[in-house]
């Protein structure tokens, strides 16, 4: 690695904890009681709760909590297919777009609905400015506002005692939209215009160019969604070629400030969380657990994609890096990036749930792309979506917790709450549903015609590619290894995993923090296991490793290993 | 509240949400980018003789001798600014190999009539190598510096002024740091335009 690539690498770390640690602090207050807007503002809130018949401090139980998040997602499903199916007959069309498949709005809909945004579609040739704006941005608001308030109610249940409520799901979702998620995007959308991500309503633009051909240039109200897109863990780009696209992302500046706000949200919520449990310390231990399988991942990853592919390699083109050229495996790759910033951006876009890329992932090198298919598998906890990231990895500090406990022979305990029977179950069914649910639809589409239909590539990478889309989808995170087709059946059977996928751990995140809210806290003695300690921080990576590690290592023996090795 | 109302409520939630998040942040964004950085979100277009010539964001193809060409792409047809693409071909790819090998003696039969000694091995791989976006507007100062002694031969420019307006055209690291160097294609080809009509 270069030194500039390491500087860059380093100055991604300091920024993202220098921006972090405030606004864990601050997001933390937001969704407090003791949080009271401005005045206009307060009104316009009131106004909203007035609307859904509610009022701030009408709390819900995890049952009515999660009731109220399934509705809206219903409801919000119903409307973007409408909206989808009927574009060609609404305003906002300039390029005179169609109406998208039933197919693709089916699967389209699960995807943006559950925060995934896998694409099986091409942006700029089917969608138009009222589904991107209307559509497809609304729902990058409101899936990441449900993640971000079901982890306040669930954090909730971990600091209160002996209640039944964990919050009111309207309040923290208008809190999560109105007071973070808008204002964010607001800054970074201008930021992003500013450096020359396209921001308008007029259709494409025409060119005549030098050597007098044609070119027509799609455009579009971009940098709105490519704000939202980063922070909400989204990633649907506007663009088919997602964030590699000039128009979206068009200098090493942008890049870097797009990267920052991948991880943003997710790492300020490990502050939030020590801030709102009223025990600081211990969102340290999660954090350096999160934050070392990142700084594998990226150690991994870069000098992977720096060395070269095998064709590449054996094309005997000039690879090597210099203060003229990046050099590497830049097959899929743009020149501003290079190497070190796209293979950064592919390692924080699957650490985290978001899913856009400024590279292709289908061409990345065979172990260089192993290491974002085993960073979605291990059930997007490593920062992870907004609000899921850190609701996933409270399974896997519950089941770390459990561990300890049968090694010292106590009941384990975790915050001063006794962890029993009923949380260690709800935590595996979080912690294992989904890696169980992508091996079966994986081995289904590998196995059925209508599944190897999808395939691009030949052989092991072919393998990679299935199981890559459905632990993209299931996970909820949105990137591909690209080449992989739409058909009738992969739409369908992604649906499939895209709802579980979010259902299951969503809800069993919540029934947690509604059993840990009715329980007492009892005292800290000198046998109870200490959560926040370094001790703690490597437990918690062991059992991710273990866990999901041990379950995704044969099917990654199937792809990626065997293709590296021929 | 009943189940009924329960979804109606609902309803009109979405709807709002709709309006304030799907149409009001849009539009204002919209609104400030084409007051405050107009250039910028109408899509960095250039024009030339009031005609739209192309984007500095976006490669356009360049195949004669007299140009400077930008790297492969992957879209159909190549450079197509409208249905970016990968080329999503795997690492072990027989037609990835195919296609590095084609246009790597695609490139030396082009150069080394002005690189004598030019090999496989001289050729940078971003030359042989489709970008993400199939729109890549760069390419590597070492691919650059391979093309300008064709350029400067064919448009009898000293070789010296073809370095000098590489230079100019190169985009530096931003703030000297992040990202990478990468010469602009579109731009360079303009400015050798204008050099050669002196």
């Amino acid at each position: 690695m270069s030194g500039e690539g390491l500087a860059q690498i380093l100055a991604y770390v300091v920024a993202l904890l220098a921006l972090g640690y405030p606004l864990g602090i601050y997001m933390a207050w937001v969704y407090s009681e003791r949080f009271r807007a401005p005045r206009p503002v307060a009104a316009l809130e009131r106004g909203f709760y007035r609307l859904v018949g509610t009022r701030a401090d009408r709390e819900q139980d995890w049952r009515g909590y999660a009731k109220s998040a399934l509705l809206l997602m219903g409801v919000f499903s119903v409307l973007l297919y409408l909206l989808l199916r009927l574009q060609g007959r609404l305003p906002l069309n300039p390029d005179h777009l169609g109406a998208v498949a039933p197919h693709i709005a089916v699967n389209t809909v699960a995807s943006f609905v559950t925060n995934t945004n896998w694409q099986y579609y091409a942006g700029e040739t089917t969608m138009s400015y009222l589904s991107q704006m209307a559509g497809l941005a609304v729902q990058n608001f409101v899936s990441a506002a449900i993640g971000m308030a079901v982890l306040a109610a669930v954090i909730r249940g971990f600091a209160r005692r002996s209640r039944r409520e964990l919050g009111n799901f309207w309040v923290d979702l208008y809190r999560s939209l109105v007071y973070i998620l808008l204002p964010l995007s607001l800054v970074v959308a201008v930021f992003l215009v500013s450096q020359g991500v396209v921001q308008t309503l007029a259709g494409h633009a025409t060119a005549h160019t030098l050597s007098g051909a044609t070119q027509t240039i799609a455009r579009g109200p971009v940098a709105s969604q490519e704000a939202i897109k980063q922070l909400g863990t989204n990633g649907g780009g506007f663009y088919n070629s997602n964030s590699a696209v000039p128009f979206e992302n068009p200098t090493g500046l942008t890049n870097f400030v797009e990267m920052l706000a991948i991880l943003l949200i997710p790492s300020a919520q490990v502050f939030m969380f020590g801030r709102m449990v009223g025990a600081r310390r211990q969102a340290w231990p999660i954090f350096a657990a999160m934050f070392a399988m990142f700084a594998v991942g990226v150690a991994l990853a870069v000098p992977l994609e720096q060395h070269g592919s095998q064709v590449l390699r054996s094309a005997g083109v000039d690879i090597t890096q210099s203060a003229a050229q990046s050099g590497g495996n830049m097959s899929d790759k743009e020149v501003r990036f290079g190497i070190a910033d796209t293979a950064l951006w592919a390692t924080a876009t699957t650490d985290a749930s978001n899913g856009s890329v400024n590279g292709g992932h289908d061409a990345l090198t065979a172990a260089g792309g192993a290491v974002p298919l085993v960073n979605i598998f291990s059930g997007e906890v490593i920062f992870g979506g907004v609000g899921s990231g850190l609701y996933g990895m409270f399974f896997y500090v519950l089941i770390a917790v459990f561990i300890a406990g049968l090694m010292v022979g106590r009941t384990p305990e975790y915050l001063g709450k006794k962890i029993e029977a009923r949380e260690i179950k709800l935590a595996a069914v979080g912690a294992l549903f989904v890696p169980t649910l992508v091996l079966v639809l994986t081995a289904i589409a590998v196995v059925t015609h209508a599944g190897l239909a999808s395939i691009f590539n030949l052989g092991p990478h072919g393998f990679s590619e299935a199981l890559y889309a459905y632990s993209s989808q299931a996970n909820n995170n949105g990137s591909a290894f690209a080449g992989y087709g739409a058909t009738h059946f992969s739409t369908l059977l992604g649906s499939v995993a895209l709802w579980l996928g979010r259902f299951v751990p969503l809800v069993a995140a919540l029934a947690i923090g509604g059993s840990l809210a009715g329980k007492k806290t009892v005292p800290t003695s000198a046998g109870t296991f200490r959560t926040d300690s370094p001790t703690f921080a490597v437990l918690i990576v062991g059992v991710v490793v273990l866990t999901a590690g041990l379950m995704i290592f044969p099917a990654l023996a199937l792809g990626p290993l065997v293709e590296a090795l021929s | 509240m009943t189940a009924a109302a329960a979804l109606l409520r609902a309803i009109l939630a979405a709807l709002v949400l709709t309006a304030v998040l799907g149409l009001g942040y849009p539009l204002l964004v919209t609104g400030v980018a084409q007051v405050a950085f107009h250039h910028e979100a109408q899509g960095s277009l250039i024009v030339r003789s009031g005609q739209i010539v192309g984007s500095r964001l976006a490669a356009q193809p360049f195949t004669s001798p007299r140009s400077f060409h930008p790297r492969p792409s992957a879209t159909t047809p190549p450079y197509d600014a409208a249905a970016t693409t990968f080329a999503n071909l795997g690492p072990t790819s027989p037609t990835l190999l195919d296609a590095v090998r084609a246009r790597a003696q695609a490139i030396l039969r082009l150069e080394r009539p002005y690189n004598p000694g030019l090999t496989v091995g001289g050729i940078p791989v971003d030359a042989v190598t489709t970008s993400a976006s199939g729109i890549d507007p760069d390419i590597s100062l070492a691919y650059a510096e391979l093309q300008a002694r064709r350029v400067a031969a064919v448009r009898h420019l000293p070789l010296t002024t073809v370095e000098r307006l590489i230079r100019r055209n190169t985009d530096g690291r931003s703030l000297g740091f992040f990202g990478e160097p990468g010469v602009n294609v579109l731009a360079l080809n303009l400015a050798l335009d204008k050099a050669s009509l002196r």
